[in-house]
């Protein structure tokens, strides 16, 4: 593209400015809290109330920031505090005393209070960095790299940290060559299929004709995952840069960042991303004053799962039900309204920037040789550190759920990873051995998904966990297909019986072979994938399906037909009747001798008595058979 | 016109053109492939029934063969252990949601579930699934044919036939998942509906679930 200079000359002025705002604010105390949906939800909003509240009552000369989420939502509400002659501090489980503590000490006194600091963001001789706990040993962000640093509310601070110079360096040149970094970079899509997008691009260019599409594909309807809501709320420059790269390279005047309506902060900050970067002359007509013109508006999607599969997701933006079709012909040849369409993920859009800015070999010497970059999950279930990690590709589970995650809390034994999204497969401890990537994955028979990763313990039973991710995805079925529609019904019916005791020997046969069916005939990945989860739950922990159905019998306690609530007599006290006054039904009754019982009649198995039983006495206990209820009874009277 | 190309059908050396989907090809020159949502008119198919898998040489899974287009040089086998293992589990699955006691179908002698398990040996029952509750209602208030939900397959045809080739748009999709059924806007009778009794969504369905009231196999 001509003027080459004069695009560097444009951006060199935004940055400039950018920095100079940057500066001042700066010279001055910044108070930064995490306000994405996470940490609003954990009481984020108050916390900053009471931020500006206290700097203004003791009149201090500070500012209150609204930033995103840096990932460590187990210990929200956060904020990152920096001070003139001190390394910037995170504090976390942020309250109004602790806030009003830290505006004392801190911002008005010379006290950092390390106490409750967390981590320090810069190398400092007082206080441990991110590099100084196991989890920073193994996280490296590129996608998350400014979330939860920057104010998403103003683009001069993505500016700041060399935001849109990619799109700058880029204009200069050919779109040619953004396409071939792509291409060589070998970054594959991140939206659960990892199919490479210089592959994909190349073949909207290909495709020709003058009028295409590029879409963010920003779904996310898998339960438990929230990355792509992350990025959008706490960074969405970036996404927004990565498809104007996109744009660029295939020539596409338009695109549509496709956000489902449950979203509405993501949604929000988008728009005025958007508003901004129109301001700033990066989006809209004669981008950084060359002859590339190109808009990105939003779309809100309706809701439902499978809207997120590429032709249905596409068919809904037309007007019509989202519903899969069948292929050929696939987006990049004919998509939005029939025109060549690149359809990404949010991720696979953030990596664009960075891997323009830093080069091709920058981005392959992260990860492994066929899976390069990094892997973004939402590591949430039975692990002590919730959030949002950032690993390089290759990280073993172990090192993710162990290291990074610090295992599972309160004593329990883990039991396994269930990896993907609901169409995702639950891998035991002997695969937590296995390198983070599409492949890998793929053969232990999990996907990499969109990165949902819920870790399981002990108390976890796993046929009711597959049935509980069947259940999704069958009431997620469009219904257009007769193996999504149908087989996943009769594997669901299969699943229920076995968990309330109905479970037949040859229904473990019958189960098996419908779900590799299932697998191989359906129409869209929505019924492709459905049946991981039961075939690794029966790959993997048979022997409980087995149980289930041959004793009836749950190893882990939580099926309720196949369990009873009991009260030990030996580690029953007289002197404590808390039991009692926790039971809705009033099942529990006091014996002759003073210690309590359960009435089995009247029991609805609400799991009141067993969480109320002070830790002293620990009496109350689940038996599973029932059947032992009678050995127990004739024993314990 | 498109260029004429070869293909091989189990064996047999077939001229198609470029392009036509190997479903039509087997077809025209007699070679049976189940199938129930395929419609040759239709320019895209729907491949919702999962009937039509064959096995193509050098591809290791099966594809259906109503998304399949003739190229030079294809080879094609209509029967492997992949593709009757898939034929046969899709098969079930129908009849399970599907209400049989064939003899009382006004569709006994022409039905397309009947043929199909008549070529692959296919049993008219349940060996491994339970049947499904099924949709009992059964709207007769047209005068010419009625319209009994529990035959429905679902395959789409008189929903293309309604909307594309009649123009009237009473039948479509509704609902989703295991509830998707074939119905009127607004779930109204079809008498009450914009349907003009034109029969074509009648002549279009495989199974016993539309049927002209008066010109039924029996008569
Ligand atoms: C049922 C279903 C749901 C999906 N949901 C999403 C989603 O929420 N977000 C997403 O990026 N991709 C989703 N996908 C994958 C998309 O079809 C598509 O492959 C992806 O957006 C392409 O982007 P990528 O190449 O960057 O991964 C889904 C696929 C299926 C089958
Ligand atoms: S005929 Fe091919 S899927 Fe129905």
């Amino acid at each position: 593209m001509t003027g080459g200079k004069s695009v560097q000359e444009r951006y060199r002025r935004l940055k400039e400015s950018a920095l100079l705002r940057e500066e001042d604010l700066y010279r001055r105390p910044v108070v930064r809290v995490g306000m994405a949906t996470c940490g609003i939800a954990a009481g984020a909003a108050p916390v900053k109330e009471a931020f500006t509240r206290f700097i203004e009552e003791k009149g201090i000369d500070a500012r209150v920031v609204e930033v995103g989420c840096m990932g460590h939502c187990y210990a929200e509400p956060l904020a990152i505090i920096s001070k003139p002659g001190f390394p910037a501090l995170c504090y976390g489980y942020l309250d109004e005393d602790l806030v009003e503590r830290l505006v004392e000490d801190f911002l008005l006194n010379d006290d950092p209070c390390y106490e409750f600091a967390l981590v320090a963001l810069e190398t400092n001789d007082v206080f441990p960095t991110f590099s100084d706990f196991p989890r920073g040993v193994h996280e490296q962000k590129i996608v998350l790299e400014h979330c939860g640093f920057i104010d998403p509310g103003d683009i001069d601070q993505y500016i700041a940290t060399g935001g849109y110079g990619a799109l700058a360096g880029a204009l200069a040149g050919e779109p040619a060559a953004v396409l071939e970094r792509v291409k060589e970079s070998h970054l594959r899509g991140r939206g659960g299929a990892g199919f490479p997008a210089g592959l994909k691009w190349e073949a909207a260019v290909r495709a020709g004709g003058s009028e295409k599409y590029v879409i963010c594909n920003a779904d996310e309807g898998d339960p438990g995952a929230f990355m792509d809501r992350s990025i959008l709320e706490s960074c969405p420059h970036q996404v927004i840069e990565g498809m104007l790269l996109c744009a660029y390279a295939v020539g596409a005047a338009q695109g549509y960042l496709y956000i489902r309506a449950e979203y509405p902060l993501a949604v929000k900050r988008v728009q005025l991303a958007l508003e901004q970067a129109r301001e700033k002359g990066l989006l809209g007509t004669a981008i950084l004053g060359t002859p590339f013109n190109c808009d990105l508006e939003i779309f809100m999607g309706s809701g439902a799962f499978v809207c997120g599969e590429s032709s249905a997701l596409v068919r809904s933006m037309e007007g019509l039900m989202g519903i899969p079709a069948t292929r050929p012909p696939r987006l990049a040849e004919s998509g939005f309204r029939g025109r060549p369409t690149v359809l990404n993920n949010v991720k696979t859009f953030a990596y664009i920037p960075p891997i323009i800015n830093r080069g091709v070999d920058w981005f392959r010497s992260i990860g492994t040789a066929e899976n390069p970059g990094t892997a973004v999950f939402s590591l949430v279930g039975k692990v002590s550190h919730t959030g949002l990690v950032e690993v390089p590709m290759g990280t073993t589970l172990r090192e993710l759920i162990e290291d990074v995650g610090e295992g599972v809390p309160n004593d329990k034994a883990f039991k396994a990873a269930q990896i993907g999204g609901p169409s995702g497969g639950c891998l035991p401890e002997a695969s937590l051995d296995i390198p983070i990537d599409f492949d890998s994955l793929q053969e232990a028979g999990a996907i990499m998904g969109s990165g949902g990763l819920v870790v399981l313990d002990e108390d976890d039973c796993m046929v009711a966990i597959a049935r509980y991710f069947l259940e999704f995805t069958q009431q997620e079925s469009c219904g257009k297909c007769t193996f999504c529609r149908l087989g996943t019904k009769h594997m669901l019916d299969i699943l229920t019986a076995i968990t309330e005791g109905r479970g037949e020997p040859e229904h473990l046969e019958i189960l098996a072979q419908l779900a590799g069916d299932v697998k191989e005939g359906s129409l869209c990945n929505l019924g492709k994938t459905a049946p991981n989860p039961i075939l690794t739950t029966l790959r993997y922990f048979r022997e409980e399906y087995e149980a289930h159905i041959k004793e009836k019998r749950c190893p882990a306690l939580m099926c309720k037909d196949l369990i009873v609530y009991y009260i030990e007599p030996s580690l029953c006290s007289k002197l404590c009747s808390v039991c009692v006054g926790s039971c809705p039904t009033e099942a529990i009754y006091t014996r002759t001798d003073g210690l309590k019982a359960i009435d089995q009649d009247k029991c609805t198995k609400c799991d009141n008595c067993l969480k109320t039983c002070p830790p002293d006495y620990n009496a109350v206990i689940k038996l599973s058979p029932p059947e032992l209820l009678a050995e127990k009874e004739g024993k314990g009277s | 016109m498109s260029k004429k190309v070869t293909i091989t059908i189990d064996g047999r050396e077939i001229e198609a053109h470029e392009g036509e989907k190997v479903l039509w090809v087997a077809l025209d020159n007699s070679i049976f492939i189940p199938n129930l949502c395929a419609l040759k008119e239709k320019e895209h198919p729907s491949g919702s029934c999962r009937l039509c898998y064959v096995q193509v040489e050098g591809r290791p899974e099966p594809v259906t063969a109503c998304t399949l287009a003739a190229k030079e040089g294809l080879s094609v086998q209509t029967r492997s252990p992949q593709v009757d293992r898939l034929v046969k589990s899709a098969f079930e699955l129908l009849l399970s949601n599907h209400r049989l006691g064939c003899g009382r179908c006004p569709r006994r002698k022409s039905c397309a579930l009947l043929k199909i398990a008549r070529e692959r040996g296919l049993k008219m029952r349940l060996s491994r699934l339970s049947a499904l509750e099924l949709d009992v209602e059964i709207d007769e208030s047209p005068e010419t044919f009625a319209f009994d939900r529990s035959r429905c397959l679902l395959c789409g045809r008189c929903v293309w036939i309604c909307q594309e080739v009649a123009r009237v748009g009473a039948l479509g999709f509704t609902n989703r998942g295991i509830t998707r059924r074939v119905g009127t806007f607004r779930e109204v009778s079809l008498a009450q509906s914009p349907c003009t009794e034109c029969g074509l969504c009648v002549e279009a369905c495989p199974s016993g679930a539309l049927y002209f009231k008066e010109k039924s196999d029996d008569k």
